[in-house]
């Protein structure tokens, strides 16, 4: 399978960069590490004319700051120094985590947390060759007009496939957005759309450069991913949850966040009510776990069956939460 | 051949591979390596519908595309081939009506690769859609919709009803009857390497083929035929394979197409298979639905056993009629079995063709009577073990299928992973979660027939040894990474007394090597080596009587070992290898022999005989210990020990790395492949989403060589390249058991049918076995038992 052609524009600032996107149309797109947008384009999922590529942006590389008064991280950053990061480990350890399941090693050393957190949405009717799609009909979100997974649904239903999504909305960050006109910062979930096929808010001649961490300030926080294999494969679900305990060792703040069970990172918001201010026992977790459970849907689109899929929401949000209770 | 009391210089030793360095530095030329000056590009355009009539093809547009040199339809390769006689089912691209998404339709050569691609999509083919049978039981259903117009009746390719004694007899005499049904889903091989092949016409009108298969030979056969060149004007030249577990077994489609667009252009034509295509040309291990009833007496020894396999054949025929057979062929080699019926049926759906995947057509059978006969041990309150090991076929006997068995080390496999892995003290007793399988099984070394009748050797060797001491080993086999080159300069240089280095290694060339059939079922060590034992001690006899002159000794005191020939009494006495070679080439002239190898002939004659018979069987036993997460029924395999009856281990190293090699992918099949189907397409056809297990999930193992030296193999060896999967899947539906007390009658066993079954169970619903699909089996041939 071969990548089709296309012109490589390598800016050497972030003020190029943001000219030449905002230049390219809508034959443009951002690349950084790659592992994600060149095989879809060898399978004609996208076929821009003109990549501008963002690696190497000094603006857009780098951790900085510290988990006092909170941390900066440059989009263009490999997931692998997050990963092993000791400030980002040792204080926002759903993040580690994260970035260190993305995919395969050598994938993590390329791959950019900018990258991740704008991935493409997932889906099996879609992430496949141009002959494939076509043997079975286009859909929606690429030179057909129907959705395949759920034939009845007006729009795109294709999976929010981030780990680090679920995390940074769990954390509570935000992320700096910069255009032609200058910059924008907004919390990590209004990044995201419930459209499988415009499923971020970023506008086109927009590039997602930093994302800020706020001061730790005691939260706890942990990611649970469930995929077939150790290594290699996107999340079927992720979990990420943080918790803040009051002095009188209730639950001051919480955050449970699902991944790759709708086209964006999904709050668990009634999970979350289950749990403040209240103390965290075995039977409150598993309360919250079926509050997670109830509204999560996932769709016949990835990894194992649906029905098996949203019942591991339950055991995945009551293991988070145990973890960070430390119950056994 | 073997010898008990041989005193090797090479054989038994650990020795690095003959090829090793150059697969470790990159300088392996594959397939998809070679390019030749003025070389074109192929791809293939295949047909997007599961079942259609082909109503007509424009090629014009594509052919306008600047940069096309050719375009390619079946009206121009018209002659229908296939690997067996009987199933001359495929054509090179389909005319007609295309049988699965995939199956080929046209082909483009251009100057590369996205100029070939762009013309395919180029051309129009106007289709009349025709219903897709998916399954089994729909193919069975709609007799009116018929994927091949041969075969006994509606889509059935093939159906068998054998009966060997009375079984009817044996159930009324047994303590206890018990029947199962079990499901064993498809899986694809997934080599690294995706097929590719290089074909150049010459000006001379002769053709040469590159390409990645395992059977040079048989796709020799298939072009001759198909392009109707004269075989001796084609040489198939197989380069190393990249792995091939049987996926390239077949003469196949690309092969024929290159060939014939280097005919139509005069330019050497070059493709190379995408990993969706080689989901595509699949051939992997058949789905197959199985029913077992078993009579038992109280000690658990089988009084009968009755068997029916239901295999999902896929598009055509390919190996079919032999998977079939062989998913009734070995029940009876393992242990004790005098009455014995097996009926089975492959049936053709609108999928890629399913054949040969390493331990073809017996993995899913040995599965289920494994797990069946756990089943029944524990009915009858005996230990895995203990029946197992109380009933064993005996040594140089005949099975009641007329299999000739030679030596039997599967007890002795079985103690030592029994042994090993603390089997007494963990089965039935670790806690819940965890638990502990076994299983035994067999399988053949070498296949006692050819795919097509004929009385010539299996295997041919021809070694040349050149005045400087040189030695060239020639031979048809075909090295997938198995080995097969190393033996051949193991076994030669043993025999002359030389080092593995000193030797050169040409093969599976069809120009330069003596036929060799090929790599499956577990032939080439057995065969091969047998036929450079007879061509080498030829060469030996000449070097010795040279020498013997020279040394004066008798030649039959001489003998011959690192890089010397001497006097066995006095080994002070000798010349070296060099020198004795001089003299032989001065005595008797060029110095050069053949070897050639035949197996024995099978014992049976009845209908369907064929399929079985071995120069003798391998044993193996597997105990796998694993970890259940009864919440969301992941499975982690802690450790896997295999013990293995390989005869005499050439090289034990090599043996290692083909146990280790086989427990990964029966892992694979166990717990998570599958090549699955939606709306009449592969629905995964992609190494990321067709789940495989990675390094990460491979457990830790332990290989066990067991040496029982039968006198068929050379030295004593038996093979080692599938019959070692057989026992770990089984081992593993039977340690779940074990660990968390359901039984998960279906490979593979996913996570969410562990969590289905506990669930069950925790509501008292029956886990209901799988339904057997609905078919009138034909009167069985009785077979009379042999000496009765």
């Amino acid at each position: 399978m071969r990548l089709p052609a296309f012109r490589y524009l390598a800016p050497r600032s972030l003020a190029e960069a943001t000219r030449m996107i905002a230049d390219a149309g809508p034959d443009g797109m951002l690349v950084s590490g790659g592992t994600d947008l060149y095989p879809n384009m060898k399978r004609l999922q996208f076929d821009p004319r003109i990549l501008v590529g963002l690696r190497h942006l000094p603006e857009l590389l780098g951790v900085s700051g510290d988990p006092q008064r909170g941390m900066r991280i440059g989009a263009a950053t490999p997931l692998h120094q997050i990963s092993l990061h000791p400030a980002i480990r040792a204080h926002y350890p759903a993040l580690a985590t994260a970035a260190g399941s993305v995919a395969t090693p050598q994938i993590q050393r390329m791959g950019t947390i900018g990258g991740n957190l704008c991935v493409d949405t997932r889906c099996n009717y879609y992430n496949q060759s141009y002959e494939w799609r076509r043997a079975i009909g286009f859909c929606m979100k690429r030179d057909g007009d129907v959705c395949l997974v759920a034939p009845g649904s007006p729009r795109c239903v294709a999976v929010s496939s981030s780990d680090t999504a679920p995390v940074m909305m769990a954390l509570g960050a935000t992320v700096v957005l910069t255009g032609p006109d200058g910059e924008r910062t907004v919390p990590a979930a209004a990044l995201y759309r419930d459209d499988g096929m415009a499923y971020l808010t970023r506008r086109p001649e927009e590039i997602l450069t930093a994302i800020l961490l706020p001061p730790v300030d005691g939260l706890r926080s942990t990611y649970w991913k469930l995929r077939r294999r150790g290594s290699f494969d996107f999340p079927i679900l992720g979990v990420a949850a943080s918790l803040r305990l009051g002095g009188d060792g209730t639950c001051a703040d919480a955050r449970i966040v699902l991944g790759a069970v709708s086209p964006h990172p999904m709050r668990a918001a009634a999970a979350e009510e289950v749990l403040l201010g209240r103390r965290l026992t075995p039977e409150l977790i598993e309360e919250a776990a079926m509050a997670a459970y109830r509204p999560a849907k996932p769709l016949d689109n990835t990894d194992l069956t649906l029905a098996y899929r949203k019942r591991m929401v339950r055991v995945f949000v009551s293991r988070a939460l145990r973890e960070l209770a430390n119950l056994p | 051949m073997a010898d008990e009391e041989a005193e090797y210089s090479i054989i038994g030793r650990p020795l690095i591979k003959v090829d090793a360095m150059a697969k470790v530095t990159g300088e392996t030329k594959f397939a998809d390596d070679l390019a030749l000056p003025r070389m074109l590009h192929a791809k293939i355009l295949r047909s997007p519908h599961p079942h259609a009539r082909i109503l007509s093809i424009d090629t014009g547009p594509a052919e306008a595309l600047p940069g096309v040199h050719a375009v390619l339809t079946g009206r121009a390769l018209p002659i229908k081939f296939g690997i067996l006689p009987v199933s001359q089912d495929e054509e090179a691209l389909a005319t007609e009506r295309v049988r699965y998404v995939g199956d080929p339709v046209a082909a483009v050569a251009a100057v590369d690769e996205e100029t070939a691609e762009a013309a395919c999509r180029l051309i129009r083919v106007e289709y009349e859609v025709l219903p897709a049978l998916m399954s089994v039981g729909e193919a069975l259903a709609r007799e009116d919709v018929r994927i091949h117009d041969y075969g006994p009746r509606g889509n059935i390719h093939k159906e068998v009803a054998l009966t060997f004694g009375d079984v009817e007899e044996g159930f009324s005499q047994a303590d206890y009857v018990r029947e199962d049904v079990f499901f064993y889903e498809g899986s694809t091989h997934l080599p690294m390497e995706q097929h590719a092949a290089l074909a150049s016409h010459g000006p001379d009108g002769k053709l040469c083929l590159w390409s990645s298969t395992q059977t040079p030979h048989y796709v020799h056969r298939a072009l001759a035929k198909v392009l109707e060149l004269p075989a001796s004007h084609i040489r198939v030249i197989a380069l190393p394979n990249g792995g091939g577990f049987g996926g390239k077994s077949d003469p196949f489609s690309h092969e024929i197409v290159v060939c014939k667009l280097s005919m139509l252009t005069g330019r050497p034509v070059k493709i190379c298979l995408t990993r969706e295509e080689v989901f595509y040309a699949h051939r992997g291990r058949h789905p197959v639905t199985m029913w077992f009833k078993t009579g038992v007496t109280r000690d658990g020894a089988i009084t009968a056993m009755h068997f029916r396999s239901y295999l999902d054949g896929g598009a055509y025929g390919s190996y079919g009629v032999a998977s079939l057979y062989y998913t009734g062929a070995f029940q009876t080699v393992t242990y004790e079995m005098p009455r014995y019926k097996f009926e089975g049926v492959r049936v053709f759906t609108n999928k890629p063709p399913c054949g040969p995947k390493r331990g073809h057509g017996t993995p899913q059978p040995r599965c289920a009577l494994e797990v069946h006969l756990d089943k029944i041990a524990e009915a009858l309150g005996l230990d895995p073990y203990e029946i197992r090991r109380r009933h064993l076929v005996q040594p140089n006997s005949v099975t009641i299928n007329q299999l000739r068995i030679g030596t039997v080390g599967l007890g002795e496999c079985l103690d030592r992973v029994v042994e090993r892995s603390g089997w007494k003290e963990k089965h039935q007793k670790l806690p819940f979660g965890r638990g502990i399988g076994l299983a035994g099984s067999a399988y053949i070394s070498g296949a006692g027939l050819p795919i097509y009748w004929n009385a010539m050797p299996h295997s041919g060797v021809q070694i040349k040894i050149d005045r400087g001491g040189g030695v060239a080993v020639f031979c048809g086999s075909t090295d997938i990474g198995q080995g097969s080159d190393s033996v051949l300069a193991y076994v030669a240089a043993e025999e002359l007394g030389i080092e593995p280095e000193d030797i050169r290694v040409v093969t599976a060339d069809t120009d330069l090597t003596p036929v060799d059939l090929g790599s499956y079922s577990s032939r080439v060590t057995l065969m091969t080596g047998n036929a450079t034992i007879q061509a080498a001690r030829k060469l030996k006899a000449q070097l010795f009587e040279a020498a013997a002159e020279k040394l004066r000794v008798p030649a039959d005191r001489l003998r011959a070992a690192h890089r010397r020939i001497f006097d066995r009494d006095n080994p002070e006495a000798g010349i070296g290898f060099v020198e004795a070679v001089v003299l032989a080439e001065a005595k008797f002239g060029t110095l050069g022999a053949v070897g050639s190898y035949t197996p024995p002939k099978g014992l049976g004659k009845y209908k369907g005989a064929g399929v079985g018979p071995t120069p003798t069987y391998s044993y193996s036993a597997a105990v796998v210990e694993l970890t259940v997460d009864p919440e969301t029924g992941f499975i982690t395999v802690d450790k896997v020990w295999l013990a293995h009856d390989i005869g005499k281990a050439i090289n034990p190293l090599l043996v290692i790395g083909q146990i280790e090699g086989s427990v990964y992918m029966a892992l694979g099949e166990a717990l998570m492949e599958e090549q699955a189907f939606r709306k009449g397409v592969h629905k995964i056809p992609s190494m990321l989403e067709y789940k495989s297990p990675t390094f990460l999930e491979t457990p830790q193992m332990e290989s066990i060589l067991v040496e029982t030296l039968d006198p068929a193999g050379p030295y004593g060896a038996k093979e080692v390249g599938q019959g070692v999967l057989l026992p770990v899947v089984p081992a593993v539906l039977n340690a779940i058991y074990d660990a968390v007390g359901v039984r998960i009658d279906e490979v593979p066993a996913s996570p969410e049918k562990i969590v289905k079954a506990l669930e069950d169970q925790r509501r008292g619903r029956a886990s209901g076995n799988g339904r057997l699909p609905s078919v009138t089996f034909p009167e069985p041939t009785v077979v009379q038992p042999t000496g009765a």
